[in-house]
């Protein structure tokens, strides 16, 4: 199961610029708040999408869920 | 097969101004993020189709395919996907959902009496 600072991880090393504040207290339910400057530009189901890319077959698997905020930086 | 029940979803989205798929049913839903978002849709007065997406696995398995969109719920208004609980969240927050679905300038956070329930394909829960 991943941690909280391995979704942080993975999710800074995917998308170019962006930092990623994860919480998780059970290692399964997590919770990020992810601001990138490769947001910029893209609706908001766009900018999910780039997230939730990283962790394609794991959501709803190894990872339950993924609440997400996504923001835009300059 | 599974372009059927492909099909059948495609319809369902294209026919429906307003369509939620979620697990279970807007009466009994049956996961947490589906609750909520059907409690949003209740609060703004905007009548919803409903599918439940749990009695075959299929359904999941294609909505994604044509969302491009790994979770569930998944909440589409003329056609295109909205977002999943946490936009539609962000969006009722703000009064954004309110503006996009139209809802009654009165809406209140009070759910309305629920529109009788019709059979339809894949389960569609029609509500409006």
């Amino acid at each position: 199961m991943p941690s909280a600072d391995e979704v942080k991880t993975r999710i800074e090393a995917a998308i170019p610029g962006a930092t990623a504040d994860v919480e998780s207290a059970d290692e399964v339910h997590f919770s990020a708040t992810v601001r990138a400057s490769a947001f910029d530009g893209l609706s908001r189901v766009q900018q999910h999408r780039l997230v939730y890319d990283v962790f394609e077959g794991e959501l709803g698997a190894a990872i339950h869920a993924l609440a997400l905020k996504t923001e835009v930086t300059t | 097969m599974s372009n059927e029940i492909r099909d059948a979803i495609g319809t369902a989205i294209a026919d429906n101004d307003i369509i939620l798929f979620m697990k279970g049913s807007p009466a009994s839903p049956a996961c947490g993020f589906s609750a909520r978002t059907v409690a949003m849709l209740e609060a703004l007065e905007v009548p919803f189709a409903a599918v439940d997406i749990l009695p075959d696995p299929r359904i999941r398995q294609e909505l994604s395919a044509i969302s491009q969109w790994p979770t569930i719920p998944q909440l589409f208004h003329k056609g295109e996907l909205v977002g999943g609980c946490d936009i539609v969240t962000e969006m009722y927050e703000s009064g954004e959902l309110a503006t996009a679905l139209g809802a009654p300038a009165d809406a209140a956070p009070e759910a309305p009496a629920a529109a009788e329930a019709q059979p339809a394909p894949i389960g569609i829960e029609n509500r409006l």
